[in-house]
């Protein structure tokens, strides 16, 4: 019943209670569960409502500025002297990173709802300024829970929320990071059923929240199979993306999980190493567990408490996964390894030196794995890696690591 | 089969009085200090005890709750050592039910079929799991029910008559039913209101009906005894020990009898309340 080896499909999940094998689910207070099941009918129509579609297509085509472009990476090819790199260009979004795609369709569907106000949790605050964005383009007020930790290593985000008309709350309880933000959240939803939205920024949480989001975000892997059909005609050997929650990974990963010959690897916060404590390779170094709404993959001790994580990059500084990245762990079709900050740091510069593009520090995890595996392969090779986000909201992070005063 | 809650209400009704639930956090602020407490629970009127587990992401308490859990976890409390709390107080007392209540994920790593083992040997008569709503039943509901351990359900305001058939069936012990739509310790906006959830709820079902999250104080609890056939106080019992403890979050000489003083207030509030005449 929870088979998790060779199924006909990857892509047919998840089930009727929101299951991808033994992943995911319902694991909500009895408060939330009746307006869980009112986004899941509202969700189902949507889905099948052509008017719905048409509405996202045209934001995603001129206000996200979707599709966007497969870039063709010439000089770190060269430089790497192995398989072609491509990058699917998601740092190109208004708002620069790949956040947009998903609260551009929630914030629809909260519409066709009747909310009025809407919640989110940010971690970087990449979520939180997206959904603050989608807020003011259509009129809602909006609040953002993030942890105090992070409010103060990401000042710009948070200046842009408040720009944008959003509240920010700082959330001090627990120990101040993005778990504790999903936590404060969700007691706002708990405590405004009536009106309120909670748009959920990762592919986790309640179902129908994991499938839901990745429907919002697989434009990226719809859009990517697409160029790459036009420009190699072939889909790639080898797909890379960086997994905090795992939405910009499941945004790619998923239209090609059943193409065989397509190698899938997802890249965690390594930290500072997985014999420690500072790193948040929940898929790695962690074990299934129940949390935020979800059966998944948790940093987590023996008694079931969870961790805190760490990462140089705040955007993976959560101790879970997206359920389906469980799954996917636990039937062999993706491949999850780790990458340490300082290899991370390493790839964000090159990139930027090579390309004159500044990666954020979540693409870069998903770079420095490019780095080691490109020059393995054959020059007919060919990889697609999500550039899910830009860097200027982390000069200043990499400005203080490198000993430079801003 | 027959629990000892099903005893102590059927005991209650005789009398014609509501239950007086009392909630505290396990292990906090420490374990000794602890014992104490439920030990004394009894003797100052709370007719059923609700034993915190704590979880590091309390995510429907609010910050009161979640700071006992913070203490009582850094105080090494863990769900084992929860176990032998229940187990400690029943060398003293074998009448008094307890429930556990907290969330999913300590239980899902203690494993659930060792874990209704180890309950039912320490005692343990009900549970009230935050994050367990009908639609995951397989999880611990049905283990539990067929170990014999209640397993008590939560009705809330956005419980509709749609819905409240599946939230009771499978539901035993009693319903707890929340107050209102928000977090552990929040304000009480109106006990009329609680009054028509509740005779609401009981023409669904023959189970006692308990009223918890948000009542404080002794005049709340007789208000909401008139209908309910219990009512749960947790936050301020858990803000009573909070208050007492030392700057650096150690117990005092005062913690245990403040929290006796407090439950005997309350306890005189519920029996003050009379039963709604029983159709």
């Amino acid at each position: 019943m929870n088979q998790t080896t060779n199924p006909n499909s990857f892509r047919t999940g998840p089930d009727e209670q929101g299951m991808f094998g033994i992943f995911g689910g319902r694991f909500v207070a009895e408060t939330l569960m009746p307006l869980i099941l009112e986004l899941e009918e509202e969700w189902t129509r949507a889905k099948a409502d052509p008017a719905f579609r048409a509405e996202l297509d045209h934001l995603n085509a001129h206000y996200t500025g979707r599709p966007s472009p497969m870039y063709f990476a010439e000089r770190l090819t060269e430089h790497l002297g192995g398989a072609k790199i491509y990058f699917k260009r998601d740092e190109l979004n208004h708002t620069g990173s790949h956040k947009i795609n998903n609260c551009v369709g929630q914030i629809l569907l909260a519409k066709r709802m009747g909310k009025t106000r809407i919640i989110a949790e940010t971690g970087a605050g990449q979520h939180g300024v997206a959904s603050a964005t989608v807020a003011a383009r259509f009129g809602y007020p909006c609040e953002v829970y993030m942890g105090a930790t992070d409010v103060q290593r990401q000042a710009p985000n948070v200046f842009r929320m408040k720009l944008l008309g959003a509240k920010v709350h700082p959330v001090t309880s627990g120990h101040g990071t993005l778990k504790d933000a999903m936590n404060e959240a969700l007691r706002d939803w708990v405590t405004n059923v009536d009106d309120t939205y909670y748009l959920i920024g990762t592919a986790a949480g309640p179902h129908p929240y994991p499938e839901m989001v990745r429907t919002f975000q697989s434009v990226i892997g719809q859009e990517a199979r697409e160029q790459m059909i036009a420009m190699e005609g072939r889909v790639p050997d080898m797909l890379i993306a960086a997994v905090g929650g795992g939405s910009n990974a499941i945004g790619l990963f998923h239209p090609f999980l059943d193409d065989k010959d397509v190698q899938i690897v997802g890249v965690e916060a390594g930290g500072k190493g997985l014999d420690g404590e500072e790193h948040c390779a929940s898929l790695t170094a962690g074990s299934p567990g129940v949390l935020h709404g979800n059966r998944t993959y948790l940093l987590q001790d023996g008694d079931g408490q969870i961790k805190e994580g760490h990462s140089i990059s705040a955007g993976l500084d959560y101790p879970g996964i997206g359920p389906e990245h469980s799954w996917l762990k636990e039937s062999n079709r993706v491949e999850y390894v780790p990458i340490m900050d300082t290899e991370a740091l390493e790839a964000f510069q090159l990139l930027t030196r090579l390309e004159g593009i500044i990666p954020a520090l979540e693409p870069s995890h998903a770079l420095a794995e490019v780095i080691k595996r490109a020059p393995k392969m054959g020059k007919d090779q060919i990889i697609v890696m999500n550039l899910c986000g830009r860097g200027d909201k982390d000069i200043f992070t990499v400005g203080k690591i490198l000993g430079v005063e801003l | 089969m027959t629990t000892r809650i099903d005893t102590r209400f059927e005991k209650l009704k005789a009398e014609g009085r509501p239950a007086l639930v009392t909630y505290f956090m396990g292990g906090d602020p420490d374990y000794d200090t602890s014992l104490k407490i439920m030990q004394a629970l009894p003797g100052a009127g709370s007719d059923v005890i609700e034993l915190g587990m704590p979880f590091s992401d309390p995510m429907a308490d609010g910050p009161a709750i979640q700071m006992a859990g913070q203490r009582a976890l850094k105080a090494g409390q863990s769900l084992k050592k929860t176990l032998s709390l229940a187990a400690d107080f029943r060398k003293g007392d074998n009448e008094t039910p307890i429930v556990l209540m907290g969330y999913y994920n300590p239980i899902y790593i203690y494993g659930v079929e060792r874990f209704l083992a180890d309950a039912i040997e320490a005692g343990i008569d009900g549970l009230i799991v935050v994050d367990l709503p009908p639609e995951m039943d397989e999880e611990l509901c049905l283990p539990a029910l067929k170990a014999g351990v209640n397993f008590i359900r939560l009705a809330t305001p956005t419980t509709d008559d749609k819905r409240l058939p599946l939230v009771l069936s499978n539901t035993s012990g009693f319903v707890y039913y929340v107050s209102m739509t928000g977090i552990t310790g929040s304000a009480i906006a109106d006990t009329s209101k609680v009054n028509q959830a509740v005779d609401r709820i009981k023409s669904h079902t023959d189970l006692p009906v308990c009223v918890g999250f948000g009542v404080k104080t002794a005049e709340q609890a007789r208000a909401i005894g008139q209908s309910a056939d219990g009512v749960v106080v947790g936050t301020a019992i858990v803000n009573q020990i909070a208050n007492t403890l030392d700057a650096k979050g150690a117990a005092t000489s005062d913690t245990v009898e403040s929290v006796a003083t407090m439950v005997r207030g309350l306890a005189t509030g519920v029996r003050a309340a009379r039963l709604a005449p029983t159709q």
